[in-house]
């Protein structure tokens, strides 16, 4: 096995997942998520929404009040809740005990897709009603709808004193809150990190109206077929909210209180198309696999699953598979899957979320594949691309995570197993 | 609208401002904010609610007036006489 770059640093420099919340449209626990992503079980339902009307999306059912009263739910937003209900099952899986833990010490980086425009559609609806008299514009509109709010309502929550902000990295942002934690660790500016991504896109309607006149919002007269990433018949992007928020430490502290690591951060990279608001760039995304790779030391067949970023838009995931061919023509060794045929698009939540499904595979070596593919589009095969059954394919060592979004942002992360290393 | 009105109107409102708290036992001649997890805000929320469903304005150097519930139904009785629940 090739010794990576990372693993030759010192473990003060290392940096690991120890803790994982999530909330995903067809699980509230990773145990959960991962037994639904084994067992194909889809979380997109029929949905309706203000103006837009009916359509589908992927729903979170977690028990907003387990954390939260119900003033506090009032008072804050959707992302909000999701983020603290992600980030207080984190902590608890983590085992960390944050009463006796120097909580300005703590950094909370949450990845946003966008946010403020579920506050500020309800509020424009709110005052249509009162022939658009401001006076009755709440004041709570600004400490919702300031960007940094599902980040800092984690903070007020939990108490926690150390820096709080939101990454807005379009649908890229999962990855990016993750890898701000990293960044932020090694820098020393924190000394455990929440990060991960939340979305509450669902409750906005202008993201369905948005994508209907793009063409790429989904329609399928069966919800749970509706996401269909890499099929000759996919219609486009199934909306869908959730969050995924992880615990991450240096691997010396996590060592050092004998935490439980789901694996170590290896490789990473952020890159910029530069071409398009909308279309990717397949050359830009094989150069943000290839940085990652490069920076973890490893080459392709060094990977063992690529969790795709594909939505189900008719070029987006054409062009995503181009660019992992270029990148995986050598490795026999490559499985490829698909979350969001599943939940559907979880915006700013996708790339934790995505990763987060596929973590389990270092112990059980079973890779969950891409479900509602009948007909595979000529242009989106991939060799090993998981299609409809789950495939054990032995020692997992490895997972890198695509995760892409608008205006050309590109994100990538590699996840290796740190028993892998002979630890 | 009655004082008495006025009074099931300001308890509705806090029901939905303060939905964990027990409004049963409010004692309306102890401060509101003796007896329940309000803050700044919250009280927006009162002055806020009562201006969406009937018009009443309430200027920002009187908000002290709704310190009570016998405080805030003394000062909105006279404002609120005219007004149809």
């Amino acid at each position: 096995m090739i010794a990576s770059k990372t693993s030759q640093l010192d473990d003060n420099q290392r940096i690991v997942i120890t803790g994982v919340g999530l909330t995903a449209p067809n699980g509230d626990d990773l145990a959960q998520f991962r037994s639904g992503l084994l067992a194909g079980k889809s979380g997109v339902v029929p949905y309706e929404i203000r103006y837009f009307g009916k359509t589908i999306a992927g729903v979170c059912n977690y028990d907003a009040l387990r954390y939260q009263k119900r003033k506090e739910l009032r008072r804050g937003t959707r992302a909000g809740s999701i983020g603290i209900y992600a980030a207080s099952e984190a902590v608890k899986d983590s085992g960390l005990d944050l009463a006796n833990f120097d909580r300005s010490t703590i950094g909370v980086y949450i990845g946003v897709t966008e946010h403020g425009n579920v506050e500020t559609e309800s509020e424009i609806y709110l005052i249509s009603g009162y022939n658009y008299d401001t006076s009755v514009w709440s004041h709570h509109h600004n400490p919702r709808t300031v960007a940094n709010n599902p980040a800092g309502e984690i903070a007020l929550t939990l108490e926690i004193t150390g820096p709080h902000y939101t990454l807005g990295a379009a649908c890229a942002a999962g990855n990016v809150g993750l890898i701000q934690a990293a960044q932020m660790l090694r820098l020393g500016e924190c000394d455990l990190a929440l990060a991960g991504g939340v979305s509450e896109s669902i409750h906005t309607f202008g993201i369905f109206a948005g994508f209907a006149s793009q063409g790429a919002l989904a329609t399928h007269e069966d919800p749970t077929k509706a996401s269909r990433p890499f099929d000759l018949n996919r219609t486009g992007i199934v909306v869908a909210e959730g969050g995924c928020i992880y615990t991450v430490e240096r691997l010396a502290d996590a060592k050092a209180r004998g935490a439980k690591i789901y694996g170590e951060l290896v490789g990473y990279a952020i890159n910029t198309d530069a071409t398009d608001f909308v279309l990717p760039n397949p050359e830009r995304q094989a150069q943000c696999v290839q940085k990652a790779l490069a920076r973890a030391g490893l080459n392709p067949e060094d990977i063992d699953i690529v969790s795709t970023h594909a939505t189900g838009t008719s070029n987006g995931d054409t062009l995503e598979c181009e660019a992992l061919r270029n990148v995986f023509r050598q490795s026999d060794r490559t499985y490829f899957n698909n979350t969001k045929s599943y939940i559907g698009h979880c915006m700013g939540a996708a790339g934790a979320l995505e990763l987060a499904g596929n973590l389990p595979s270092f112990r059980d070596g079973v890779v969950h594949p891409s479900i509602n593919v009948d007909d595979l589009d000529p242009t989106c095969e991939l060799p090993n691309l998981g299609l409809g059954t789950p495939r054990e394919i032995g020692k997992v060592r490895r997972i890198l995570n695509n995760s892409f979004g608008m205006l050309g942002i590109n994100s990538v992360v590699i996840i290796e197993d740190v028993g892998a290393q002979g630890h | 609208m009655a004082p008495e009105e006025i009074r099931e109107v300001i308890i509705e409102i806090l029901g939905d401002i303060a939905p964990d708290e027990d409004l049963g036992s409010l004692d309306d001649a102890v401060a509101f904010r003796e007896q329940l997890e309000l803050d700044s805000m919250d009280f927006l929320d009162i002055v806020m609610e009562l201006r969406k469903r009937y018009r009443v304005q309430i200027p920002e150097d009187e908000y002290v007036q709704l310190a009570s519930m016998r405080s805030t139904v003394d000062y909105l009785t006279p404002k609120m006489s005219e007004v149809a629940k």
